[in-house]
């Protein structure tokens, strides 16, 4: 491993096979509502990513992704709201030309927060510097006080909580417990239509494309061996002369950014975003994503989340009761029986017989990083 | 906001603000009591602790569903009963899970908290495929209904009181397991020091295992507590587990007295703000404050400067 | 004028509830020296490297590195300044390989975006490979350190060390737990890499302290019990009752 490369032969296959299936198997094999669908399970995929850098390289186990997804997506949805509610479309309501949520509500203006939000560059702007903003806030609050581990997943997980309540508590200005709904247009462009949602498919896999590339440089970067040595030695890591708190804000920041625009691509393919996309449940759902790939692999995340959502709806689709007991089943065989995940699997027991069939010798050792984080 | 009402009103709805918050107290206790065990002594995140509440208020439900028709003579005290077989069925649930599960993630916090989570999954579609989605009350016996008038303004609950009574109650006893028995003392020494415990002859594998089933059981205990003040769905163990582990933490893991006192400053916070703001909100601050606290106090309330 | 001491301890107090592990003490250390602390378990000796390096917090007194407090830096920052420690067990990243290790320790790319920017020219690949070369690993770089014999990881670690080329080091027991001729290695490995800067050494084996300490300190209950050469400090009677004696 004396180069580092930015990819090895195996990265550059692996991020063929998945680039293939993205934006050449998925398109053919589906029909546009599948299609949709399978863009939606895509969005998560850039929690999971986050995530296996965050938690499966730097050991930092965040149970409040649901928050970052969801402020990347609020953000995208306040811009596709007030696009909406133009005077002549709320013509009905006691104050035409605000959300027809605030209407309800008895507000009759518009808050002023909700302003920024007629620009769509402040808007895409918005979708990527809230997350981080708030991820850096609890990032500089949390690590420089040294709180890691549990503790951190706890009082994320309790961050999960707060803003759900917040949002369900505050309908006047959220839209509540249904969140915000009946967006229509993209700067005019009907983003209802099977060919809007097809577009919108392939922009999202380009810019989860870009997300892999981003977080396949932070990997192979000194960086991504820093967070591998901090997981394992935090404290060596600073008597190397490295600032430790420094580096889990930057990875936790990256982490909510990437959460970010999964969240934004989600209200445009699905055409909502609501409270239920944030709190406790979809937030520790997200982990298991990046888990079941395997927590170290950035494309095991991709391909994590699209199995278990697609499994998710499968199984909830005919036998809802079993989605439940299979998806406990899952955090616990996942945990107990496969810690690295799909990948894991995939390069102690696939790729070796794999080899073997091609009378090849492996060129890479295998799972690079090592065993799983405490 | 204050001009609306008398003085006597006032310190009456203060009163009995402040006696909600009492029981919101006894609640909290009873939750975290067997979370302050699990996780302050081993380190353990159990996410599935609502879930062995529950199992204890379905215990109790049923025990109270057989005294009303075997037994109706003695129903007024099937409660006690009750508890009893919810101690027992929360423990030996937890004496398997930590066989069959947490001994092998010691090492692996982080995944005990994902494992566990994963049992909860299960343990919520259990109830639910048991017991129906719908929330189950129990019937109260008649002495606990009712409440006790202070004075005019103020009125108490009668089975408010039960349940602060409980709560004391499963306090001391849990003070004294943990104080004053064998038990105890052989759990605070693997605390400290695993492989010395080993080596001085404790059987840690087996009191790692009987700790986790007492605060599992006690953990049921509390969700039989709750059946007198409230009904059972399969998911109510949820709503609470955020709160509870705050509660821990907060209070400085591994402290009874700290998770006492954080208990009781986080209950009363939210429903005194209760009154002044929307139920949400009240909850919004009151989880903020605490988490603000943490952040500029990790270690919680209560706990030793230790060298390293 | 070059300044007298490069370090200056003063007054250096920590207590844990209420226990003084270090109490009031002081010493001075000069360019160049090799001070050597010893005392019997327990007296502080760690703990004094603990304080000096950032790791524990002191309660009161003064430590001053030329002439920068260290008690109010964080520990990133006193390494940055020139303080190196190594630590009483190995402590290398097991999931790297020996390059990776050393690399990491390199003086260079230490912020956020350094790290993410920084490039394995041909300057840091020589130095690495020097270094591995001294601490005789040169053949095993690509081997992960999990891999290694406890006396390679000391090793590994101490090249960790050089590779940072801290003003002042500071080696807690580096030869314990070692073989003898990993010891005898080590004590080469060692001698030459004290000269040229000041080290702090603890250490329990008297013929090595006896071979490389220009000053030796005696530790006993947080205090200082005795300070000076070997010789002086070996025939000093309170160090003979509480230490050497038995």
């Amino acid at each position: 491993m004396q180069s580092s490369a930015f990819m090895t032969r195996k990265d550059i296959i692996g991020f063929a096979i998945l680039a293939a299936l993205i934006f050449i198997v998925f398109p053919m094999v589906l029909d546009s509502f599948r299609l949709n669908l399978f863009g939606k399970y895509l969005t998560y995929a850039f929690v999971a990513i986050g995530l296996s850098l965050c938690w499966g390289a730097g050991g930092i186990l965040s149970l409040g992704q649901g928050v970052f997804f969801g402020l990347g997506g609020y953000c995208m949805a306040m811009f596709l709201k007030l696009e909406a509610s133009t005077p002549e479309n709320t013509a009905i309501q006691s104050t035409p030309g605000i959300p027809d949520f605030m209407d309800w509500n008895q507000l009759t203006e518009l808050p002023w927060w909700w302003e920024p939000f007629y620009s769509l560059p402040l808007a895409l702007l918005a979708v990527v510097a809230v997350p981080v903003m708030f991820a850096f806030i609890i990032g500089v609050a949390m690590f420089t006080r040294r709180v890691g581990g549990v503790y951190f997943a706890i009082i994320t997980q309790a961050f999960a909580a707060i803003m759900t309540i917040l949002i369900i508590g505050q309908q006047g200005y959220t839209g509540g417990v249904n969140g915000i709904t009946d967006l229509r247009t993209l700067m005019g462009w009907d983003i209802r239509t099977d060919e809007a949602k097809t577009t919108l498919y392939f922009v999202n896999g380009v810019l989860l494309f870009a997300v892999l590339f981003a977080a396949q440089y932070v990997r192979k970067s000194k960086l991504g061996r820093l967070l591998i040595a901090m997981r394992d030695q935090e404290d060596r890591v600073r008597f190397s002369g490295y600032n430790v708190a420094n580096f889990k804000i930057f990875i936790f920041c990256l982490g909510a950014a990437f959460a970010g625009i999964g969240g934004a691509m989600f209200t445009l393919q699905v055409g909502f975003m609501s409270p239920t996309l944030v709190g406790i449940v979809p937030s520790i759902e997200m982990v298991i994503f990046c888990a079941v790939g395997g927590r170290l692999s950035i494309l095991g995340a991709v391909y994590g989340a699209l199995l278990v959502n697609w499994a998710k709806t499968t199984f909830s689709e005919s036998f809802p009761e079993l989605w439940l007991l299979g998806l406990g089943g899952l955090f616990i065989a996942v945990v107990m029986l496969f810690p690295n995940g799909l990948a894991g699997v995939w390069s102690e027991k696939v790729e070796p017989r794999l080899m073997a069939l091609f009378g090849k010798s492996r060129e890479d050792k295998p799972a690079p990083d090592g065993a799983p984080a405490e | 906001m204050f001009a609306d009402y008398s003085m006597a009103e006032l310190g009456a709805i203060f009163a009995m603000q402040g006696f909600a918050g009492l029981i919101l107290f006894s609640v909290f206790v009873l939750m975290a009591l067997g979370l302050a065990i699990i996780f302050g002594q081993m380190g353990v995140i159990n996410m599935a602790h609502g879930e062995f509440m529950i199992l204890g208020a379905y215990v109790t439900y049923l025990v109270s569903n057989l005294f009303a028709e075997y037994m109706p003579a003695l129903f007024s005290m099937y409660f006690f009963v009750a508890m009893i077989f919810a101690f027992i069925a929360s423990g030996l649930l937890g004496l398997f899970v930590e066989w069959a599960m947490i001994r092998h993630l010691y090492k692996r916090p982080l995944d005990t908290l994902l494992a566990t989570w994963g049992l909860s999954l299960i343990l919520q579609q259990t109830y639910r495929s048991v017991f129906g989605a719908r929330e189950v009350g129990v019937s109260i016996p008649d002495w606990m209904m009712g409440s006790l008038p202070l004075t005019d303004l103020i009125e108490v609950p009668i089975n408010g009181i039960f349940v602060m009574v409980l709560a004391v109650g499963i306090s001391l006893a849990v003070y004294i397991m943990m104080f004053r028995s064998r038990w105890g003392k052989q759990v605070r020494a693997i605390n400290q020091n695993r492989v010395m415990a080993g080596a001085v002859g404790i059987n840690t594998e087996w009191t790692d295992r009987l700790t986790f089933g007492i605060g599992c059981g006690v953990a049921g205990v509390a969700g039989s507590a709750f059946t007198m003040i409230g009904s059972t769905g399969p998911t109510a163990g949820q709503l609470y587990i955020v709160d509870t582990f705050l509660v821990v933490v907060f209070g400085g893991a591994g402290s009874l007295l700290g998770t006492i006192a954080s208990a009781f400053s986080i209950s009363q916070a939210q429903s005194i703000m209760e009154f002044f703001l929307s139920g949400s909100m009240a909850k919004v601050l009151t989880l903020l404050v605490v988490v603000g606290i943490l952040m500029i106090r990790p270690q919680g309330l209560f706990s030793l400067k230790l060298r390293k | 004028m070059q300044e007298r001491f490069i370090l200056q301890v003063e007054d250096l107090t920590v207590s844990f509830d209420g226990f003084k592990a270090v109490d009031a003490l002081s010493f001075y250390v000069e360019p160049n020296e090799c001070r050597v602390i010893i005392g019997p378990n327990g007296a502080g000796k760690t703990t004094v490297l603990d304080l000096i390096c950032g790791r524990t917090k002191a309660t009161a007194g003064s430590v001053k590195f030329h002439d920068q407090e260290l008690l109010t830096m964080r520990e990133d920052q006193i390494v940055n300044a020139g303080v190196g420690r190594k630590f009483q067990t190995p402590s290398v990243y097991e999931d790297l390989t020996v390059f990776e290790n050393l690399e990491l320790s390199y003086p260079k790319g230490h912020s956020v975006f350094g790290a993410l920017a920084f490039k394995r020219d041909a300057e840091v690949r020589e130095r690495i490979e020097e270094i591995a070369g001294t601490i005789f690993l040169g053949d095993q770089l690509d081997e992960k350190a999990a891999f290694l014999s406890h006396g390679q990881k000391q090793w590994l670690e101490i090249g960790m060390l050089l590779i940072q080329d801290p003003e002042l080091l500071m080696l807690d027991e580096p030869v314990a737990g070692m073989s003898v001729a990993e010891r005898k290695k080590t004590a080469e490995l060692l001698n030459r890499i004290i000269q040229d800067r000041s080290v702090i050494v603890i250490e329990h084996d008297m013929g090595f302290v006896a071979d490389i300490a220009t000053r030796v300190t005696v530790l006993h209950q947080g205090k200082t019990l005795s300070e000076g050469s070997m010789e002086r400090v070996q025939n000093d009677p309170k160090v003979v009752e509480v230490y050497l004696g038995h």
